[in-house]
């Protein structure tokens, strides 16, 4: 089996979450925030499964499955809130819905 | 019949829910039906009762009915009981006759007003209340009447609520009857922890067994008690509220502050005379008190305008009468005056009403005048009631009611010159305010032209009460006219005969005598002081001295500005001193800091997500650096 070493697989996990989250920062539109953090989760993923390759545990694997369960859960809610906010104001720019203000 | 006793009070009741909570559906003359057809089916129960009692007395002079438990806790052991004796059959029938006719008087009274359900409700509710006080088997059943009427008592001075003027007299009949209550209620607390019981038989034979005459203890007991009956009675020295309390509808004047709540205070007393003889200091304090208000009130009521105030004025006189004879020992004629009092008083009430409402809500005498001709039936009633008020000797009901307690404050042992010479006094005034009432009211030259005239509704009440202030006195005649004693035989079943001092008997023909004179004279005086011919009063009034006299009675002995600079300013005063005090400023500091937190917190909620984005982001990072750091 390849095996790469731990800090390659940590350093990819850790680009694609900077990634993610500069995406999450910088987009304005929503659908492209939810991508982002799907990038973000992705990654998060990633080094869960690389960590637990390197001492040989199931933990990792199965911490990605709850993963993978979790972001098609906020994905469907996501999705639908996308959908609702749309319908609403016409646009999917997330300054359009900065009214909940303090 | 007697065990449907707890219908009695329970009829009134009853009709009180039926009108609190019928909400608008019912018709305006159903409510007047309810109202007073349950107070009259209360009140001919009563007749039932009480001729069932009088004809077959039960064994040992009371009926007893116990309708269940109300507290138990430890040694307290209250239940809702009520007790049924000469005593309480008297207050019990004043209360539903008169409170009956005066409800009748009240369907056409009333029958314009907005609130003439809410008036029923509470009528019914206060009649309910005082029998409930009156029939009372143990101390705190009483005094949860006594509290009620006082409520209802509150409710009707200030049943026209959208002038300040009656919600500020509502309360001040409250509050300065609290003052009383509060006493009254510590003092049974005191008889509770001393004798273990709040049932008042339980406590009269205990009290007699085991407190001496005169210690502390009986002299605390009947002094609180006292203080609480003054309360209510409108005694010295709290007696400032009740003229303020006319601000109510004058059926609530007839039956409330004239007939019956009023002299609860009396009927206390007499509930409790045990106590009070145990006490002579608190006593003979009782007859002081009773002669000083019967004099400073007959003053007051002498140069009053307004029509309803002369008869509060006379109202206080009398119960003034009732606490004079109970000092003395005169049980049975204290409440004989009781019974004929309210008949009478309440007949001018209902007389005064009708003319109020002649005249179109005009309260004050001089602005009246000339209406024996235009209101007759009113005129006659009127003169009735005055008369007996004026106790004209002989024919009216009052002479032989008021004579009894003139003659026997001088003949108990308990009494003497100073106090008779207090009531002879007072009787002078007595017949002087109240004709010159009368006089003013329906002699002279036409005031304002008549108005309304009143139906049958509020002449029957009128009449009936005028008979029975005629007749009503024939039940106890003095020994030199007669010697009928049927009232005070039947009071001994619960109160005790008047000890008569040796020396001073046998004299009762020359001090009746006495007395009708004096009535007779002060009627004859007013009539030549008003004759306008005469122009006395006027020059009176003109004179310095007469002038600063007149402003003097008529507020009231000053009373009033007494109470206000000693006590209502000092309050009102403290009250703004306090508002700003330390304590509020912690519990404010505290308010204002967490407002000042709330606005700073508020201003990062910026409805941005990407910002909010950017914090979680940071503080992570933070997080972390901390962890990989420390």
């Amino acid at each position: 089996m390849l095996s790469l070493p731990l800090f390659h697989t940590m350093a990819l996990a850790g680009v694609l979450f900077v990634i993610g989250l500069i995406g999450v920062l910088v987009r304005r539109n929503l659908i492209f925030m939810l991508m982002s953090i799907e990038i973000m989760l992705n990654a998060a993923g990633l080094a869960f499964v690389a960590a637990g390759a390197r001492w040989a545990a199931p933990d990792g694997q199965i911490m990605f499955l709850f993963i993978v369960a979790m972001a098609a859960a906020e994905v469907s809610v996501g999705l639908a809130l996308v959908l609702q906010l749309y319908h609403r104001l016409k646009t999917l720019d997330t300054h359009a819905a900065g009214t909940l203000r303090g | 019949m007697m065990e449907w006793l707890w219908l009695v009070p329970t009829l009134p009741f009853a009709g009180f829910l039926v009108l609190s909570l019928g909400g608008g559906r019912l018709p305006r003359g159903a409510i007047g039906a309810v109202g007073a057809g349950s107070v009259g089916l209360a009140a001919l129960l009563a007749l039932g009762i009480a001729t069932e009692f009088m004809g077959a007395p039960p064994p040992d002079g009371f009926f007893q009915l116990s309708l269940w438990d109300w507290l138990r806790a430890g040694p307290l052991d209250v239940s809702v009981a009520l007790y049924l004796d000469p005593l309480a059959i008297v207050m019990m029938l004043v209360v539903t006759v008169v409170g009956f006719l005066i409800h009748l008087y009240s369907t056409e009274f009333m029958r314009e007003e907005e609130g003439l359900r809410r008036f029923f409700a509470y009528m019914n509710l206060f009649v309910g209340s005082m029998l409930v006080l009156v029939l009372a088997d143990n101390l705190l059943l009483l005094y949860l009447g006594w509290e009620g009427v006082g409520m209802c008592s509150y409710l009707l001075i200030g049943f026209w609520y959208s002038d300040p003027a009656n919600g500020y007299a509502a309360r001040k009949a409250f509050v300065v009857t609290r003052v009383g209550d509060t006493a009254m209620a510590v003092g049974l607390f005191l008889l509770f922890s001393q004798l273990g019981t709040l049932q008042i038989q339980e406590i009269l034979v205990k009290a007699d067994q085991s407190w001496a005459v005169g210690s502390l203890l009986p002299t605390a007991v009947a002094l609180l008690l006292l203080g609480g009956a003054v309360g209510k009675s409108a005694q010295l020295p709290l007696q400032t509220w009740l003229p303020d309390a006319m601000a109510g509808p004058s059926p609530v004047s007839a039956l409330i502050h004239a007939a019956t709540m009023v002299t609860a205070g009396v009927y206390l007393v007499a509930r409790t005379h045990t106590l009070f003889a145990l006490a002579p200091a608190v006593q003979t304090l009782v007859a002081v008190v009773g002669a000083a208000t019967l004099l400073l009130a007959g003053c007051s009521g002498l140069v009053q305008r307004d029509i309803k105030r002369v008869l509060a004025y006379s109202t206080i006189s009398q119960i003034g009468y009732m606490f004079l004879a109970l000092g003395v020992g005169a049980w049975s004629a204290a409440l004989f005056h009781f019974m004929i009092h309210a008949f009478f008083k309440a007949l001018l009430f209902l007389g005064a009403g009708a003319v109020i409402m002649a005249m179109d809500h005009e309260h004050d005498m001089f602005r009246m005048g000339g209406l024996r001709h235009r209101l007759p039936v009113t005129f006659w009633t009127f003169l009735i009631g005055s008369s007996a008020l004026a106790a004209l000797p002989l024919v009216t009901a009052g002479f032989y009611s008021k004579d009894l307690i003139i003659w026997q404050s001088y003949a108990s042992v308990l009494g003497g010159p100073w106090l008779w010479s207090a009531a002879v006094a007072g009787a002078l005034l007595t017949s002087m305010y109240t004709f010159r009432m009368v006089i003013l009211t329906f002699f002279g030259p036409p005031g304002r032209p008549v108005h309304k005239r009143p139906g049958w509704r509020m002449k029957l009440p009128m009449i009936v009460l005028a008979v029975l202030s005629l007749v009503g006195g024939f039940i106890e005649l003095p020994e030199t006219m007669g010697h009928v004693q049927l009232f005070s035989n039947f009071m001994h079943g619960s109160l005790p005969p008047v000890v008569l001092a040796s020396a001073r008997q046998g004299q009762e023909g020359i001090f009746a005598l006495m007395s009708g004179l004096v009535s007779v004279g002060g009627i004859l005086l007013i009539i030549v002081l008003l004759r306008p011919a005469a122009g006395l009063t006027r020059a009176a009034a003109a004179s310095p001295v007469g002038a600063a006299l007149q402003r003097w009675w008529f507020g009231g002995w000053g009373f009033d500005g007494l109470y206000d600079f000693l006590i209502v300013r000092p309050y009102v005063r403290l009250a703004i001193l306090d508002r700003d005090d330390v304590i509020d400023g912690l519990f404010r500091g505290i308010g204002a800091l967490t407002q000042w937190g709330h606005r700073a917190l508020a201003v990062t909620q910026t409805g941005m997500i990407r910002s909010y984005v950017a914090a979680v982001a940071w503080g992570a990072v933070i997080v972390l650096g901390l962890a990989v750091l420390l």
